[in-house]
């Protein structure tokens, strides 16, 4: 019966995996034929970690609709709780391999629950106030993470928030998250493949959930939140459920993130809320709700600052004005206007050599 | 005495904070959209000052009238050129159009001035006054802060109430549309906002790099999300609302530095915004507003 025929959705998920993996084949071609420069391979993981972030933010501003400014807190607590799962771990799980494994579960489920925690309170406001709140909680985390001193030896864990000094380690004990200096010596385990991995399983659980009951029901309350909330949706509910699943898929990549590292610490620059700012800029370039365009607006804007590495101090500069242009060119209504109107004469010349 | 005087010092970073978020503010109200290029403009103010005073040699009166002239044409020209194309547009869009201004002006400051900290020296030239037999000193840089911080709240609150320009203001606020049909210029009104705003960051930027001497191009972009927090805080669109929120951000930021941790005084500041959301979502001095089906 219609089995025969594909569901259109289905046919663009499979596009999008195969477009992922098409990449991946060429890639690994590349590296094996030793015609990538060193600079391109240290950017590989980076790009898978932005990729899931990319992805995983267009879960909240995309489908749920409400703008969050706090998913770099998210992946920080990701990152944070995976690499102290596998610094703890080393002796009871000696396979770094399958340590990493649990890690990356550990690092989505506390992200996850943080979500959760964080979603009870934000989820109630609305637009530009949920915006700051997001941003606020980012900024919370990356400082409290700062001042957090954990440490471990015979008798167990200990924890602090004033100094090293202040664990009172026994004989032996190591310090694990040592404030503002972070976590050191965390395995580097991540690989493209494994990114990779990773991404595919990202897609592939954000878009069953988009294409789901559950998927149509957040975005009914993205479109309209009385008439959701009028046929018996659960707003805070599904709400909820968005944010968290966008949250712990954020922390995945953190763990990613945190594995391509040897030294963690949670700096304005990597955890703050610029960071937050770039992964939204990924995601509103790529188009609203279009995770094919998450995707490729991540690659190609992680790599636009490198390829004009060439100019140097220039680099910023032109990466702003990029930026600014093609939002003008996007969605001003007056360009918008001017391309609906390039498009209908180049239509209607085209009819006529047909004719 | 130590708590007055940390207290005091509080109400002058307050102040700065409130002068910024006046900007913020009322172009929220205004246009719509978070200018998130508004901590960037304190910048350029800073280092407008910076070149007049330090480099030039200018007296520090005609350095400052320099930066509010420089920073007034820089917002007039930010609006021109990137937000007013996008009026209409999804508040998304102009949001990051917003960002894509801060990051140009943060990198052009870094290319023409380089990343180095210049050490600002104050153009402040009020001495210090010593109360209670000189275990309570409060600096030039205070005074005249707070001084013109009062002085900007009641010149721009007077300017709204009773001038044409400021009625116009108030009316593009409320709704946009009927402004536009009973004959007021909507874009020229967003200009001047624009303009307004733009200045007060100028005047800000002084004071603020005058108190806290080192100028880098990345020196308004904690101050400016600490300003939108402190609009956000006493409700985004309100001006003296913007006032209350920027004056109580200094001084819970200056206690919890004093008292609690230096290192956590973001986290906390921050931490009290969420609570005031949750207990008023919409600020303190912010105007409900029902959703009609």
């Amino acid at each position: 019966m219609d089995n025969k025929k594909m569901k259109k959705t289905t046919k663009s998920s499979i596009i999008t995996y195969a477009m992922v993996i098409a990449v991946y084949i060429i890639v690994e071609i590349m590296l094996k034929t030793g015609s990538m420069s060193s600079l391109m391979q240290g950017l590989l993981v980076p790009i898978c970690v932005y990729i899931i972030l990319a992805v995983s933010l267009n879960l909240t501003v995309g489908i749920l609709g409400e703008l969050s400014l706090g998913h770099a807190g998210f992946m920080c607590v990701g990152a944070f709780s995976g690499a102290f799962f596998t610094k703890v771990m080393a002796e009871i799980i000696p396979n770094v391999g399958v340590r990493l494994f649990f890690a990356i579960l550990v690092g989505a489920a506390v992200a996850g629950l943080f979500g959760i925690i964080i979603g009870i309170p934000v989820l109630r406001l609305k637009g530009d106030y949920l915006a700051i709140v997001t941003l606020a909680f980012g900024e919370i985390i990356k400082n409290i993470v700062n001042v957090l001193y954990v440490g471990k030896d015979s008798v167990g864990l200990h924890l602090s928030t004033k100094d090293a000094v202040a664990l009172k380690l026994a004989e032996g004990g190591e310090v694990i998250i040592n404030g503002a200096q972070g976590i050191t010596g965390t395995p580097h385990a991540s690989t493209f493949t494994l990114g990779i991995i990773l991404i595919l399983v990202t897609l592939f659980i954000i878009m069953n959930l988009v294409n789901s009951r559950t998927g149509r029901a957040i975005m009914a309350i993205r479109d309209n939140l009385i008439a959701a909330e009028s046929v018996g949706i659960n707003i805070t509910q599904y709400k909820l459920l968005a944010f968290a699943i966008s949250a712990a898929l954020a922390g995945v990549a953190g763990v990613l993130y945190a594995h391509n590292l040897s030294t963690l610490t949670a700096l304005p620059k990597n955890f703050g809320y610029n960071m937050s700012i770039m992964i939204l800029v990924f995601v509103v370039l790529g188009g609203i709700g279009n995770i094919k365009g998450s995707i490729i607006s991540a690659v190609i804007l992680t790599l636009l600052p490198e390829l004009l590495r060439g100019l140097n101090n220039y680099r910023m500069l032109i990466y702003a004005i990029v930026l600014i242009a093609m939002m003008i060119f996007n969605s001003s209504p007056k360009a918008i206007e001017l391309r609906m109107r390039l498009v209908e004469k180049f239509c209607i010349r085209k009819k006529k050599g047909a004719a | 005495m130590t708590f007055i005087s940390y207290l005091i010092n509080g109400i002058s970073l307050g102040s700065v904070y409130a002068i910024i978020a006046l900007g913020y503010t009322m172009v929220y109200g205004i246009a719509k959209m978070l200018n998130f290029a508004h901590g960037d403009i304190i910048m350029v103010g800073g280092f407008a000052v910076f070149l007049s005073v330090n480099s030039l040699g200018l007296p520090p009166l005609v350095g400052v009238l320099i930066a509010v002239i420089v920073c007034t044409a820089l917002g007039v020209t930010i609006e021109r050129v990137a937000y007013r194309s996008l009026r209409g547009a999804s508040p998304l869009a102009v949001l990051i159009t917003a960002i894509g201004v801060s990051y140009l002006l943060q990198n052009l400051a870094l290319l023409l001035f380089g990343a180095n900290t210049k050490s600002f020296s104050s153009v402040v030239t009020v001495p210090a006054i010593k109360l209670a037999e000189g275990q309570l000193t409060i600096s030039g840089e205070t005074i005249v802060t707070i001084l013109s911080c009062v002085v900007i709240m009641i010149g721009l609150t007077t300017f709204i109430r009773k001038t044409k320009a400021g009625q116009a203001m108030l009316a593009v606020s409320e709704d946009r549309g009927a402004a536009t049909l009973m004959g007021i210029n909507v874009n020229g009104t967003i200009a001047l906002t624009f303009a307004i705003g733009s200045a007060l960051a100028a005047v800000a930027g002084v004071l603020l790099c005058s108190a806290y001497p080192s100028l880098t191009p990345y020196t308004g972009a904690m101050p400016g999300i600490k300003a939108f927090v402190a609009a956000v805080f006493g409700g985004i669109g309100s001006i003296p609302g913007a006032m209350i929120g920027g004056i109580l951000l200094g001084i819970i930021e200056n206690l919890s530095k004093a008292y609690i941790s230096s290192q956590m005084a973001d986290a906390i500041v921050f931490g009290v915004l969420i609570i005031v959301l949750l207990v008023r979502p919409t600020g303190i001095l912010g105007k409900k507003i029902h959703e009609k089906v």
